[in-house]
């Protein structure tokens, strides 16, 4: 009787198969991205009424939240491929997260941008040293070191080593990004707008069209990703093939 | 549109900036993939041809 083939994960890791996949795989992804941001800004803009307290500034949340959950996540998910690249050595983990950082580092910006946007007439200021806000300063200027350290090392494979250890330590930075608030209990920034306690969590009125904002957020990292890691697979076979004329 | 009242110009602002970033990313992600996809493309003819 012939057994069933089952396909392991690490065949992804292949960058043929890689590319293979995600030619069928990426049209899909984007367009639903595309799909679920305007359902869900469009929503979250023009059918959703003004907070009691916060006034018409309550809409930006739908830009907000979903940047700053991704600017976290993302850092995460190069973790995970770090960690890959590092305990298995592929290289399309290793060029995955180089792909996932200017991705994440804009959506960092954009939290940052619209908090402080955000933070002036609700705050009375632009710019606190508030736990959250300085972990999440401190999570950019790691985005753009990380960034930097790929861009300044020639050889790739030293280069994914390097910046796979400075993801390792930025990865603090991104968890207190996450758990400042609830760590020291002080500062101006709220506490996490998605809660499982109903109490804390916001209205419905206002989370169903975040929810769909956030879904669009996570299906635009991930197009953005796919994208990008397929042009450093590719980037990278350049390298190799015009080291391997010049050998010649 | 909504009224967004006093908080109008806070709003748009927010929008704006996030929009401008998000749709420079994307197309900065798309020009570059075309361009190494031309690249890796001629490259790999040359070495063919050089056999």
């Amino acid at each position: 009787m012939k057994e069933p083939r089952v396909t392991s994960l690490w065949t992804y890791a292949n960058p043929k198969k890689f590319i293979e996949t995600t030619d069928k795989l990426l049209p899909w992804v984007a367009m639903l991205a595309l799909i679920c941001l305007v359902t869900g800004l469009i929503w979250g803009f023009f059918f959703t009424p003004d907070d009691y307290r916060q006034g018409a500034t309550v809409k930006i949340i739908y830009i907000h939240v979903p940047s700053a959950l991704m600017a976290i996540n993302a850092w995460l998910m190069m973790l995970v491929a770090s960690l890959v690249w590092i305990v298995r050595r592929h290289h399309v983990s290793a060029l995955a997260a180089r792909a996932a950082a200017p991705v994440g580092l804009v959506m960092t910006l954009i939290a940052l941008a619209t908090g402080a946007i955000w933070g002036q007439p609700m705050w009375g200021t632009w710019w606190a040293w508030d736990p959250r806000l300085t972990s999440f300063l401190v999570l950019t200027l790691f985005y753009f070191g990380y960034i930097a350290l790929w861009a300044a090392i020639e050889n790739d494979d030293t280069a994914a080593d390097l910046t796979s250890i400075l993801c390792l330590v930025g990865s603090v930075f991104a968890v207190l990004s996450r758990y400042a608030v609830n760590f020291w209990n002080q500062g101006l920034h709220q506490g996490a707008s998605l809660s499982l306690d109903e109490k804390e969590n916001v209205a419905d009125v206002f989370y169903h069209p975040l929810l769909v904002s956030i879904a669009g957020f996570v299906l635009l990292f991930i197009a953005l990703v796919l994208l990008r890691t397929r042009t450093e697979i590719r980037a990278r076979r350049t390298r190799a093939l015009l080291a391997r004329e010049r050998m010649n | 549109m909504p009224d967004l009242g006093k908080y109008a110009d806070t709003v748009l602002a927010a929008y704006a900036v996030s929009l401008v970033l998000i749709l420079g990313l994307v197309l900065i992600s798309v020009i570059r993939s075309t361009r190494v996809k031309k690249q890796l493309e001629a490259v790999d003819k040359k070495v063919k041809s050089d056999g």
